[in-house]
């Protein structure tokens, strides 16, 4: 019994490998450009260590060097995050047996990789101690983004800073985007929500971003329902 | 650099761990999962590519406010190009380096 699970939680170290080539890069460009938003080195590995969600984080970096009101900032990671609550549904039918505290640290290390691979995991049928499986390679995918980000805080502090390093963010953003625009919905959500956030950035309170996010969520909507209206939407 | 508060970056960084985690606890302890509605399993899908965009486009379009589409705005033009870098290859990487290299070459010319 024990030793199946630490062989699901040495697979599950395994299957995560692949990915971290993938996320280490941002964790150590989280870490770099947080010093060009004004936040110092302790907050930044903060952020990391508790938000430990990368988008979101490269969200509130933005918002923060533009003095963004720490509600507004904290309203923006909620929506952001929201859809980890559709992965915590379909993880959920795998965890019902567990006690609270594995449901506690399995919902901590919920990430998009993390869940990614964990629902790989989970279409194998033989599930007893598939949450090893998913321990092992939350765990992984924490302790890279934890040494990537404090990697990175290093190499803020020595390399100069300039305009350069600052856009560094926006093109983080648009290699995070290109890879999502997948089909006309997705494309017509990134469209509608950038040309109303252009339209109004003048709105107070960065309110522009909540509804600007909104609108290009309702207009991909609308997009999936008129291109697709008899069948399921393909994801 | 300008200095920020530490009162108001630890609000940021708890109130972000409470509804990060929230969302992830959700139906794991909190919610049984078929209440989750069919409407916001479709908009889930939207949410990154809206937020993305939104930050992207005025920080390429916008200077003090206004917009600048001529070709004196050496952002969109080096943004533009990072875009397609990344469109034909998905090399993260290769995308943000040739952005900045885009971007510095165009400025001191």
């Amino acid at each position: 019994m024990k030793s199946t699970a630490r062989a699901e939680c040495l697979a599950g170290i395994r299957a995560q490998i692949p990915i971290l080539l993938g996320v280490v890069p941002f964790g150590l460009i989280f870490g770099a450009v947080a010093r060009s938003a004004g936040i110092p080195p302790l907050e930044t590995q903060a952020l990391s260590l508790f938000v430990f969600a990368g988008s979101a984080q490269f969200i509130t970096a933005v918002l923060i060097a533009e003095s963004t009101p720490a509600f507004i900032i904290v309203l923006t990671i909620l929506v952001v995050n929201l859809r980890h609550a559709l992965y915590s549904a379909s993880i959920s039918p795998y965890t019902q047996h567990l006690p609270r505290r594995w449901k506690a640290v399995l919902a901590w290390l919920l990430t998009d990789e993390a869940f990614v691979v964990a629902s790989v995991r989970y279409r194998d049928k033989n599930s007893a101690h598939a949450h090893w499986f998913t321990f092992g390679t939350g765990l992984t995918l924490w302790a890279a983004w934890q040494v990537s980000t404090a990697a990175g805080i290093a190499l803020g502090q020595v390399i100069p800073e300039n305009s350069l390093l600052d856009f560094a963010l926006p093109l983080t953003f648009i290699a995070l985007l290109i890879p999502l625009l997948i089909d006309r919905p997705t494309w017509i959500a990134a469209i509608v929500s950038g040309l109303s956030a252009v339209i109004l950035s003048g709105l107070p309170y960065k309110l522009w971003i909540l509804i600007a996010a909104i609108l290009g969520v309702a207009a991909g909507m609308v997009a999936e329902l008129r291109l697709t209206p008899a069948e399921e939407p393909s994801r | 650099m300008k200095p920020v508060g530490t009162l108001y970056l630890w609000t940021i960084i708890i109130g972000g761990m409470l509804v990060t985690y929230t969302t992830r606890l959700s139906f794991i302890l909190l919610i049984p999962q078929e209440r989750v509605p069919d409407l916001i399993k479709r908009a889930l899908r939207y949410v990154p590519p809206a937020v993305l965009a939104t930050l992207i486009l005025p920080d390429l379009l916008l200077s003090d406010g206004r917009l600048q589409l001529d070709p004196q705005n050496f952002r969109l033009l080096a943004g533009a190009l990072a875009a397609l870098v990344c469109w034909r290859t998905k090399n993260t990487w290769l995308t943000i380096g040739v952005g900045m290299v885009a971007l510095w070459l165009l400025s001191s010319l």
